[in-house]
């Protein structure tokens, strides 16, 4: 049926109110403190260590985000924030919906002329933002520590990786942000959608590296040459990269070390050799920042894609629920 | 007749195999208060519901002030005022700030919503808390802050789902005033309740729900004309010797029972003069005497009684 009218009617309204609340809660302000508190530790240890060796790297800066000393129990940056921002996103998201009707608030509100769209995206947008708003604020924490510790300005290339790893992170919040929004849609219970988000968000943690490798032979079709020299076939690789890339934390993973690590030896994604040789590059040599965009390109696409889907069916689930409250 | 503001033809709802509205009929006019009445779970809520598009109907059609509320909901809920059923509000937030709040979404331009804002809280007396948190407010504040809503949105029909309920005697009484005075600004009214005798005195019109099914609908008067059978009915208060035997055998007088300090008379025909010389000639003092309107409890209960199986 045809509806009259913009489904965007009032999203500025909501957002506007939306975005203020989040700022002003306390709520936020607990999980900011957790983040900005946890990440100037990390990086502070990256700093000191960084500065004892005192090596002549060209990207000396886009290390405060991957160091990690091998015998240390101190995480990098990037393996702090793939924890911290599924748990942000999750804290933010979990009552977005139900709490309107737990407030019973939501009959109020939709009697207002708007769509369930505006209210719906509002809440979206305004959780992204503050997500945003708050891992900007790190960066710039991280960029400015680094640069009154550190003494040398970063490149032009080094900020410009850092920004880019900054929109893969704000991707990577988006889809826990626009989970934790589905589980506030079918969960009347706050309490329920916490703790279905989170046990989501355990077992993709967890539970999911630990299975693939157990799924893996299950549904690839073995190679009896490349078992012989304990080898996995290609079919087997394949199936391994696709399972383990349905986390949403491998794919912030896969994209974050392409960007932050010019060096295509230093990371994990199987492709980076080939691509290297395919550019006829030497082994060793860092890839210019295009190239490494093109590398992250699909797991970011992948990341919207997750955000566009998961918000979908958050949506279609919305408009068909019945608002008595 | 003033314009139709509310028509629905053939409504319903149904949920599964039960039929929470069961194809109803209904004609609200400009400037009227018209109370949806009935038990718990006869449907009034669904209708309402229906009315503001905010459920689907699965049968009829109902159009608010000519548009059709699923297909063109904006333009419905831009001239709608409701206030649902235990209302609730952002308690973290002023009572201007919630008000900013919805007039925002209701797309008021900031300046006049301040200057409406202002004003609303002045007509339902909120005017010295109006920058308190909400959750500090009583169950009969949030109400009126309700009524404040759709006065700032300069409604022309307000929707009220049981606007009563939980409020104590004096609250209640407030309140009631409150939609009088909305009624006054030539608002239309559509509430529901299911305590009939409280709103009964605001109603112009009513409809007594039962189970889904419209069972009676009119004026009060009418409906007690319908129902108990009786064109009048009065209430009489009188010292003497003899008064209820004198009344009793008045032509026209069917039914005599004792009510507070006096009587009441039901009739068929007005009967008052009557009752007036009967009392005084027969050396009696009249203290009282007024016409009743029938109660519509009263009405409900006959009905049900007489029509068991249609409920
Ligand atoms: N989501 C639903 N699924 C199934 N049945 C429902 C649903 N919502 C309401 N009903 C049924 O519809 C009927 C009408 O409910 P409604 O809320 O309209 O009653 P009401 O007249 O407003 O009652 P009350 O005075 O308690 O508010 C009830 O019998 C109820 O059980
Ligand atoms: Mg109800």
């Amino acid at each position: 049926m045809r509806r009259e009218g913009s489904p965007f009617t009032g999203l500025g309204a909501v957002f506007l109110k939306e975005y203020a609340d989040h700022l002003g809660s306390a709520r936020m302000r607990v999980l900011e403190w957790l983040v900005v508190l946890s990440g100037i530790g990390v990086v502070a240890v990256a700093i000191i260590t960084l500065r004892e060796t005192v090596t002549r790297d060209q990207f000396l800066f886009l290390n405060l985000f991957l160091y990690q000393r091998e015998d240390s129990a101190v995480p990098s940056l990037l393996s702090l924030l793939s924890i911290l921002i599924p748990l942000v996103a999750i804290g933010l998201g979990f009552d977005a919906v139900n709490s309107e009707f737990n407030r019973r608030t939501m009959s109020r509100i939709l009697a207002q002329p708007i769509y369930r769209d505006a209210l719906l995206l509002g809440k979206f947008l305004a959780g992204l933002c503050t997500l945003g708003t708050g891992l900007t604020a790190l960066w710039l924490l991280v960029v400015g520590t680094g640069l009154l510790t550190m003494g040398v300005p970063p490149s032009g290339e080094e900020v410009a990786r850092s920004l880019a790893f900054l929109l893969v992170a704000i991707a990577f919040a988006g889809v826990w942000l626009a989970i934790a929004m589905l589980f506030s849609v079918i969960f009347r219970s706050a309490a329920t959608s916490a703790l279905c988000a989170l046990g989501l968000w355990l077992f993709l943690t967890l539970v999911w590296p630990i299975l693939v490798p157990v799924l893996v032979p299950m549904v690839a079709t073995p190679d009896p040459l490349a078992a012989r020299f304990g080898l996995l076939s290609d079919s087997q690789v394949e199936w391994y990269l696709g399972l383990s890339r349905v986390s949403p934390a491998s794919l912030f993973a896969d994209a974050s070390l392409a960007v932050l690590q010019p060096d295509p030896n230093m990371t994990r994604i199987p492709t980076l050799g080939m691509l290297g040789q395919l550019q006829g590059m030497v082994r060793g040599a860092a890839l210019p920042l295009n190239q490494s965009l093109l590398l992250a390109w699909p797991q970011i696409t992948a990341l919207i894609a997750a955000v566009i889907v998961v918000f979908a069916i958050t949506y279609v689930i919305f408009q068909r629920q019945e608002v008595r409250a | 007749m003033a314009e139709i503001v509310i028509e629905a033809r053939g409504l319903r709802k149904d949920y599964g195999a039960n039929a929470a509205v069961a194809g109803i009929d209904l004609d609200i006019h400009r400037g009227e208060i018209f109370g949806l009445l009935g038990p718990n779970g006869a449907g009034k809520t669904t209708t309402i519901l229906m009315v503001l598009g905010l459920t689907e109907s699965t049968g009829g059609t109902v159009s608010v002030l000519g548009h059709d509320p699923v297909r063109d909901p904006l333009a419905v809920k831009r001239r709608v005022g409701y206030l649902p059923d235990a209302v609730g509000f952002y308690d973290n937030l002023t009572a201007r700030e919630n008000l900013r709040y919805t007039l925002r979404l209701a797309g008021i331009a900031r300046a006049e919503a301040e200057r409406r804002i202002e004003e609303a809280m002045a007509r339902v007396r909120l005017t010295e808390v109006i920058d308190k948190r909400v959750g500090t407010y009583s169950r009969g504040m949030r109400q009126r802050l309700g009524i404040a809503e759709i006065i700032a949105k300069r409604a022309e029909i307000a929707i009220l789902d049981e606007p009563t309920s939980g409020l104590d005697p004096q609250a209640t009484f407030e309140l009631l005033d409150m939609i009088r005075d909305l009624k006054a600004d030539g608002v239309a009214v559509l509430l529901s309740s299911h305590l009939l005798d409280r709103v009964q005195s605001i109603c112009d019109r009513v409809a007594l729900f039962s189970r889904g099914h419209i069972a009676l609908q009119g004026t009060v008067k009418e409906l007690g004309q319908q129902v108990l059978g009786a064109g009048h009915a009065a209430h009489v208060e009188a010292d003497g010797a003899d008064i209820e035997a004198k009344l009793r055998t008045l032509p026209g007088v069917q039914r005599l029972e004792r009510e507070g300090r006096g009587w009441r008379i039901t009739a068929d025909r007005d009967v008052m003069a009557d009752v007036a010389q009967a009392v005084v000639g027969g050396g009696g003092r009249l203290q009282r005497l007024a016409a009743a309107e029938p109660s519509l409890e009263k009405i409900y209960a006959r009905y049900f009684e007489e029509h068991q199986d249609a409920a």
